[in-house]
């Protein structure tokens, strides 16, 4: 399938600093595309040039295979990291405003059905939630009924049952064949929301693919987790690769049969013995070598 | 185009109208301001007489020694005559004399400081000049003042009102947020301008109404004329203030400019003083300021029954400075 967005050499430069640093992509219509990274990665700096925000110093951006123009703006959802909006207004007047911008836009009662938008209406936007905040800023986003949508960090800040609504509104706006960019440093939501991610550093895209076949790729070994009162005393002699993590001892094997004898040998206690499955968190440790939550 | 100029310019009436602490002291404080000066300044005494000269002044202290000194006499040199007479004849100045040979001087005879100037003169250099009589209503000083105070109300609302919220909106990323949708630069710029214009426009009709209440001032020209010439003065320094916002996202900084435009406006205009007597460079400065334009064309409307075409070059002067400003607030514009 063609890209719906790419982008090729793309650097941004301040004076004294490489934001973005000559990255790649093409991003397929109808996936939601992660760009990960930790605080000061470049992830915003990257989305706002795919936006056409921001003007890189070099490098170009295709939007179904033409340069950014009038139409792009038409046809383009954006959430911002960072954003106001009018104030004095209710959420119902404030879905007209930009509604009253766009040639083509999505029916409002189906947006705010969609978005879960019928409780606040008549609600000033100053005094929503963090979640429903959020909810408004996403609406907005699809106001024109966009086919492709920017979400820039749009959890960063909600509790853990808001960003848990989020994403499956999130989800439903996916299940309608809209193309998503999204930057998080949350891992749990990169792996809930998407299909193809890219991990950045430094400004440049230091890993990407399906999460799958990332952890794949990077891990071919297993991660054991053992509480420390069962591992016995002998363990730290027997050459095995450990870790330690809050209450349990973690041992990194490609060998488990081998391994699992080992413990027995130390005389380790195996029945509260754990397989952890390698999350993006260690992903990212490992292409990077740095924690991602800041 | 004009779906998204209205649907910018709703948005803004709304949050004005619903921002009700703003709203009340814009249409509070200038009623407070001209009852309380209408009560203070109405009929109180001057201590110092005004005289205009029309032949230089340096021939009064030639042909009119005696009277060039009397202490508490200002001498206002004039070159149009016609212009000076129609002032004692509104008892803006309390005598004019003109030097130039045969001497002469014009009072009002209606007016009290004339009758006393009129017995200095006669006192301290004889019957010499020769006497021209004027008459004509005085013109208050609530009634030279109130065109002052209401277009400097209007100049705070506009340049504070819009230059405020403008770096508001770029601060807080709201401008951001419209620049990602199809809306351009100058439909925004145009919708702040026209909200800004309505509601200014509303708030000084609404005071000059009211103030028509309980002050008996003059109106002596065509309504229709003053609102043309309101609505000028608004859009010249509405855009002023857009023009100062167009980038600046600090308002600490928009706050100096805006203070370094305003404070010489305001004190320069003749908003609270007459500037006659004043050097000629400070009021070659103050022809720089929309402000003197609007007080100016408005004074002469209201207190003189001046005609469209009579304050024309006020017209043409706000015009061309409003034009100005917008195309370079509209050219140097930034989003963020």
């Amino acid at each position: 399938m063609p890209p719906i967005i790419s982008a090729t050499g793309l650097v941004k430069n301040y004076p004294g600093v490489i934001a973005v640093d000559n990255i790649n992509l093409a991003i397929p219509q109808g996936v939601c595309f992660g760009l990960l990274g930790p605080n000061g990665a470049g992830k915003t700096t990257t989305i706002e040039m795919l936006e056409g925000i921001l003007l890189p110093t070099s490098g170009s951006v295709l939007y179904k295979g033409e340069p950014l123009d009038a139409r792009y703006r038409e046809e383009v959802g954006i959430q911002f990291q960072h954003t106001a909006l009018q104030e004095f207004l209710t959420v119902r007047e404030t879905l007209e405003l930009f509604e009253r911008l766009y040639q083509h836009t999505f029916p409002i009662a189906e947006l705010i059905a969609l978005c879960a938008l019928d409780d606040i209406l008549h609600r000033d936007t100053r005094k929503l939630s963090g979640g429903q905040r959020q909810r408004l800023l996403l609406a907005l986003a699809m106001i024109n009924d966009p086919e492709l949508i920017f979400l820039d960090e749009p959890t960063t800040g909600l509790d853990p049952q808001a960003r848990r609504n989020f994403w499956e509104l999130v989800t439903l706006v996916k299940s309608r064949n809209k193309t998503i960019v999204l930057t998080t440093h949350y891992m749990e939501e990169a792996y809930a929301l998407c299909d193809e991610i890219a991990i950045m550093d430094k400004g440049r895209i230091v890993s990407q693919g399906t999460p799958e076949q990332l952890l794949a790729d990077h891990f071919g070994d297993v991660v054991l987790q053992i509480p420390k009162d069962d591992a016995g005393s002998k363990i730290f002699e027997s050459g095995l690769s450990i870790a330690h993590a809050a209450d349990f001892l973690e041992i990194k094997t490609s060998r488990l049969d081998y391994t699992l004898r080992q413990l027995m040998d130390c005389g380790a206690n195996l029945d509260r013995l754990r397989i952890r499955a390698w999350t993006l968190d260690d992903l990212f440790i490992n292409v990077t070598g740095k924690s991602l939550r800041p | 185009m004009m779906k998204k100029f209205l649907a910018v310019l709703h948005a803004r009436n709304m949050e004005f109208l619903r921002d009700r602490s703003a709203l009340t002291w814009n249409l509070a404080m200038p009623f407070f301001l001209v009852i309380g000066l209408a009560f203070t300044f109405s009929g109180s005494p001057r201590d110092i007489y005004k005289i205009g000269v029309v032949g230089g002044l340096d021939t009064l202290a030639r042909v009119a020694p005696a009277l060039q000194a009397t202490r508490h006499l200002q001498f206002i040199h004039y070159d149009n005559l016609d212009l000076a007479i129609g002032k004692v004849s509104h008892q803006q100045l309390d005598m004019l004399v003109d030097v130039s040979s045969p001497p002469r001087y014009w009072v009002n005879t209606t007016s009290p400081n004339g009758y006393l100037l009129e017995r200095i003169i006669w006192g301290v250099e004889g019957q010499r000049f020769a006497r021209q009589p004027v008459e004509g209503a005085e013109i208050r000083y609530v009634d030279w003042f109130l065109p002052g105070i209401l277009g400097m109300n209007m100049m705070f609302s506009c340049l504070f009102g819009v230059g405020y919220v403008m770096v508001r909106y770029r601060k807080n990323g709201f401008l951001k947020r419209l620049k990602a949708t199809p809306l351009g630069a100058l439909n925004f710029l145009l919708a702040q301008l026209a909200s800004r214009l309505l509601l200014i426009m509303g708030i000084t009709i609404t005071v000059y109404a009211g103030c028509n209440l309980f002050i008996d001032f003059n109106m002596q020209g065509s309504y229709w004329d003053l609102l043309l010439i309101a609505t000028l003065g608004a859009v010249c320094m509405i855009s002023i203030g857009l023009l100062i916002a167009a980038r600046t996202a600090s308002e600490e900084f928009a706050g100096g400019i805006l203070n370094s435009v305003t404070w010489p406006m305001m004190l320069l205009s003749g908003a609270w003083f007459s500037l006659e007597g004043t050097h000629r460079w400070v009021q070659q400065l103050a022809q720089l300021f929309p402000l003197t334009h609007l007080i100016d064309a408005s004074r002469a409307i209201m207190n003189e029954g001046a005609t469209l075409y009579q304050v024309m070059p006020h017209v043409l002067v706000m015009a061309g400075m409003s034009a100005l400003f917008l195309a370079m607030g509209a050219y140097i514009f930034k989003w963020e």
